[in-house]
């Protein structure tokens, strides 16, 4: 058999999971060491023997005989879960006692139980980010550093406070208490929208190492689904959102590598299984009475993602849409968007008007697509100098090649434009 | 056809992350699929553990682990059919141990006639 795709990588977040309820979280560090050598192990054996036939199930119970291991001979130097303790006295019932902690029904929820565990309210919504996709998605602190465009030491940092903090907690969040679980969901969907959002918009330059964040962020916004208690509006909404986002990811970045912004798009690469999966997603979001920020973006993605060519895009009912956004949530990015929007409905002019009216717009200032934006509605208005010197403010903030390249690109139309206007100029003098 | 003993020599892979370990482990067994269908594997192998002990001497002294350095273990061997020597070194060369920087030692099996 063939290994699928990122299988270590996704048992791993698995397994550190279901090790952590078993040790218990004071012994996260212990539950990570003994999945790494369960990944050892693999290496070794499948290396010359192949991968068997159930890879996962393999993987689970190399790590299961080696927690058995730990706990036949660290019983008394180690604390381990309270409600094992009284199960490790004796030889005869430590072995049945950990076969049950391993059982299908006593796994199902432990990718969950960690989700929720890592998004605790003591965490920054970043540190909590960060948790995610080292212990739930497997990636190593460099990997992340590298995604994020951080340095391995910062990231590293974040990491390790984070993991003190929730090895600190005591005990893993228990995902059947109603109560407690409505409380942290909130939490759990503004981590995974941020997760999204890093693979979608985020400064690494690797196209596929975006994607990869948002698929982590789908499929753990797919588990919340699969809980009644999960399965509410918001979630509802949050998933549509990266449905109907994540569809446009193949025609966001052209053959030659080069970032195309939605006008420009290659629509016909647009997957359509992932739009039609989002119109359903964001239907059943329509089910409560509740109005989230996801519910808003979820339909602004759906108006895009509906429309077969960008002059057919409803941006009427796009500035509605951003007018309803920031009554929920106001921020100088999305007072950004719709300005782009008003610009789309009533013209340039309209469009910088409403980019004069953004109040905190200075909080813009290190944003690449502020000065860009700037830059395209003037240059809309056919005054290139002024949209070039906007485009190379915008270069100057670029956070990586694909963004520079980007820019370049826009600073070149600038001069275009000017080598166009001269011509007529030319041309009317000759005349 | 003779047969030769591949000897594998390399580093402990515990510092990398689960995607690293993966493609690793997914280079092996390209490798060793290719050998397969050129008919050149006569037995996989095995892996073998780290751990050890070392008895010498009229003394029969006992030692930790076959060597101090982690490099120095042999981690597993496995049985190549290949024409000569020659065939046999070029062979292993195709050894994904080599890129994580260990070794490949290729031993000609003598074939005893009893």
């Amino acid at each position: 058999m063939e290994a699928s795709d990122h299988l270590f990588r996704r048992e791993a977040g698995r397994m550190v999971a279901t090790l952590t309820r078993v040790l218990g979280v004071p012994n996260l560090a212990l539950a990570e060491d003994v999945v790494q050598d369960a990944f050892c192990r693999a290496l070794e054996v499948w290396k010359f023997r192949g991968v068997p036939e159930n890879p996962s199930a393999w993987l689970m119970a190399t790590a299961k005989n080696r927690a058995l291991d730990i706990l036949r001979r660290q019983r008394t130097a180690r604390t381990f879960a309270p409600e094992l303790a009284r199960l490790l006295e004796s030889e005869w019932t430590l072995a049945p006692a950990v076969e049950e902690l391993f059982a299908a029904n006593a796994i199902k929820d432990d990718l969950l139980r960690m989700m929720f565990s890592c998004c605790q309210p003591r965490l920054t919504a970043e540190a909590q980010v960060a948790l995610i996709l080292n212990i739930l998605c497997g990636f190593s602190v460099a990997e992340i550093a590298s995604a994020f465009v951080s340095s391995h030491a910062a990231i590293e940092k974040r990491i390790t406070r984070a993991k003190k903090l929730l090895v600190g907690s005591k005990r893993l969040f228990d995902v059947a208490a109603s109560a407690d679980f409505e409380a942290r969901l909130p939490a759990v969907h503004r981590a995974l929208y941020l997760l999204f959002n890093e693979g979608y918009h985020g400064a690494s330059a690797e196209s596929a190492v975006r994607a990869e964040l948002c698929h982590e962020a789908m499929r753990l916004a797919a588990l919340v689904l699969e809980r009644r208690l999960g399965a509410t509006s918001a979630t509802y909404a949050l998933s549509a959102l990266m449905h109907l986002n994540a569809a446009r990811l193949p025609a966001r970045v052209d053959a030659a590598g080069d970032l195309q912004s939605l006008f420009d798009q290659d629509r016909s690469l647009w997957d359509r299984k992932l739009v039609l999966e989002g119109l359903k997603l964001l239907e059943f979001s329509a089910s409560g009475s509740e109005l989230t920020e996801y519910h808003v973006e979820a339909a602004i993605a759906s108006v895009h993602a509906t429309a077969a060519r960008a002059e057919d895009t409803d941006w009427g009912r796009i500035v509605s849409l951003y007018d309803t956004l920031i009554a929920i949530r106001p921020s100088p990015v999305v007072a950004l968007n719709r300005a782009i929007a008003v610009a789309q409905r009533d013209g340039p002019e309209h469009g910088l008007e409403a980019i004069g009216a953004i109040e905190d717009r200075d909080r813009l200032a290190a944003y690449p697509f502020y000065p860009a934006a700037l830059g395209e509605l003037e240059l809309r208005r056919g005054r290139y100098k002024i949209a070039r010197k906007h485009f190379r403010a915008a270069l100057a903030l670029a956070r990586n090649q694909m963004e520079r390249r980007f820019l370049d690109k826009r600073v070149a139309a600038c001069e275009g434009g000017n080598a166009q206007q001269t011509e007529i100029l030319q041309a009317a003098r000759a005349n | 056809m003779s047969e030769f003993t591949f000897l594998f020599r390399g580093t402990d892979p515990t510092a990398q992350s689960p995607e690293e370990m993966q493609k690793s482990m997914q280079k092996w067994l390209a490798w060793f699929k290719e050998l397969g269908e050129k008919g050149h594997i006569k037995y996989p192998g095995h892996p073998l553990e780290r751990t050890g002990m070392v008895v010498s001497g009229k003394q029969k002294s006992i030692h930790d682990g076959p060597y101090a350095e982690a490099k120095d273990i042999v981690n597993g061997f496995t049985l190549i059919e290949a024409r000569d020597l020659p065939q046999a070194v070029e062979i292993s060369k195709g050894c994904p141990i080599l890129e994580a920087g260990g070794s490949v030692e290729v031993r000609p099996v003598r074939i005893l006639n009893m």
